[in-house]
């Protein structure tokens, strides 16, 4: 009896591999991305980027350009790669060992990933925000100088000083707290601690700005401040954000990207993608018929 | 050609809503061609009984346009639906008032058919009308099947047709002038006679605009004010 069952178990896994397709196949089904990635003069621009964690692959040959001036937004479902292309943006994922990225990606055309950047002064150019409000365990003056004097961007400080107001004003937080610049970052409210946040990102004069699901700690109106700012904010810097709210994206982005499994499926205007999307499951996506 | 299905959404419910939705049309639609039969019946017959049918039918058809645009309103607040889904809520509330508008055409006729059933008549150009009327009737028959199918073909085959119905009606009313000129005393009849083969011309007007709202919903391109021909090149 042993015997026998032993005997059928290679034929039921060979089944069984049959039954599944793997997932480069899967990803190949997928086909070439829909849409144009490119755009005039990008900000950032990645090219047949490949992202794996050890030996799972997490992106599979993306093209995109991020634009000067535009809010481009990143949705797909969970495990899409979407937050892992963003950390690639600003190299969060050197943090992570078993993360490899291959394929290029340029800031003004210079590769990002190239033995002459410095991460560090890459990440004060392009700047980050996350899902959850994160402000130092220090005061609100300091959560927003702490980077300008890392990097060394003030003379003194009345620089600093001026750094401080003028992006707690940018990031629509200074009149909240002009009066309490002193008191614990923590002390604030959510949605003003992420705008404390966005401020400290401002603070070191980014280029661009990465946002990390910004809004989903958050109440509506404060979502809606958030979002308010992002659209100010866009006169300035190219920003990418990435989102699970699908009216976020199709409100504040001039570009969506789809992602699935790992590939950029479809990547256009934000009005077209939301009224008249071209590939199948974009639209099975943003219709909520995923899964 | 695309494909457009409107179920299998994660949130079964919202299948639901837009499927009840959906017949309410259709079932809108079953009414108002059943109206503009009653209404070119009654008044090629000159039965007034059937007319006042039909102007009571179109109460009913106003009161469906209220409650399917009180259920695409809550729909599009509490769903938020985008792509096929949008297109497919904006087509719906886009039809259902060309819908309602069929139906006061229809009215139109019932309301005449009882004028004319009492006053001096022109028999003599009902076949024309009969023969206009019978088109129209034909061409709101197929602008529904093709939006409950959301066929696209069927769509662009049934809006072409809007321009023999446009010849038709210029051919009556060019009669109608000429019988006015000939009878004086007969105008007003004649101006009757008129307005029914205006509100039949009308309703093939409407049904053109449903075929292109049905290729609105399953292609995502608005093909109105556009040449028929060159879009259907360009779709099909």
């Amino acid at each position: 009896m042993i015997a026998d069952t032993t005997d059928q178990m290679p034929a039921t896994t060979l089944d069984q591999d049959k039954a599944e397709p793997t997932i480069e196949e899967i990803v190949g089904a997928i086909g070439d991305t829909v849409g144009e990635p490119r755009v005039e003069n990008p900000k950032m621009s990645a090219t047949g980027v490949d992202v794996s964690y050890a030996e799972k692959q997490a992106i599979f040959s993306v093209d995109l350009d991020i634009g000067n001036n535009e809010v481009i937004a990143m949705i797909g479902p969970s495990g899409c790669g979407k937050s892992t292309l963003l950390r690639c943006l600003n190299r969060m994922n050197d943090t992570i060992p078993i993360c490899r990225v291959t394929g290029q990606l340029t800031l003004d055309g210079e590769d990002i990933y190239g033995p002459d950047t410095d991460p560090v002064l890459l990440r004060a150019r392009v700047g980050m925000v996350f899902q959850k409000p994160n402000p130092f365990p220090k005061s609100i003056y300091e959560n927003v100088a702490y980077g300008p004097r890392l990097h060394g961007l003030n003379r003194n400080k009345a620089d600093l000083d001026d750094i401080v107001v003028t992006s707690l004003r940018k990031a629509g937080i200074y009149n909240e707290v002009k009066d309490r610049l002193d008191a614990p970052g923590t002390s604030l409210s959510g949605g003003q601690q992420q705008r404390l946040c966005i401020a400290r990102t401002i603070a070191c004069s980014p280029e661009v700005i990465l946002m990390d699901e910004p809004c989903s700690a958050l109440d509506p109106i404060a979502t809606a401040k958030i979002e308010e700012l992002i659209d100010e904010l866009r006169q300035n810097y190219a920003i990418a954000i990435v989102t699970h709210s699908m009216q976020q994206a199709a409100r504040v982005s001039q570009r969506t990207a789809y992602f699935h499994l790992g590939k950029l499926v479809e990547v256009g205007d934000t009005d077209t993608i939301f009224t008249n999307p071209k590939h199948e499951l974009t639209e099975n996506y943003i219709t909520g018929r995923f899964g | 050609m695309k494909q457009f299905n409107p179920e299998g959404h994660t949130a079964h419910q919202f299948d639901v809503e837009l499927g009840a939705v959906k017949n309410k049309v259709m079932q809108m639609g079953g009414l108002v061609e059943a109206m503009v039969h009653d209404g070119l019946d009654a008044l090629l017959n000159m039965n007034s009984e059937i007319a006042e049918r039909v102007i009571a039918a179109d109460r009913q058809v106003n009161q469906l346009e209220l409650d399917l645009d009180e259920e695409c309103t809550r729909i599009l607040a509490k769903r938020q639906p985008a792509a096929g889904d949008l297109r497919l809520v904006l087509a719906i509330i886009k039809t259902i008032s060309d819908l309602e508008r069929v139906g006061d055409e229809a009215e139109k006729l019932g309301r005449i058919a009882i004028k004319l059933s009492t006053a001096d008549s022109i028999p003599q150009y009902y076949g024309d009308l009969g023969h206009l009327g019978e088109h129209v009737k034909a061409m709101l028959r197929e602008s529904l099947d093709a939006f409950t199918r959301m066929d696209v073909q069927a769509a662009f085959s049934t809006a072409a047709k809007d321009k023999a119905i446009d010849k038709e009606y210029a051919n009556i009313s060019r009669l109608l002038i000429s019988h006015m000129m000939e009878n004086p005393t007969q105008i007003s009849t004649a101006l009757n006679v008129s307005w029914c083969a205006r509100s039949l011309e009308r309703i093939a007007d409407h049904a053109c605009n449903i075929c292109e709202y049905t290729i609105y919903l399953v292609e995502g391109r608005d093909i109105r004010h556009a040449d028929l021909d060159e879009m259907r090149k360009q779709l099909l």
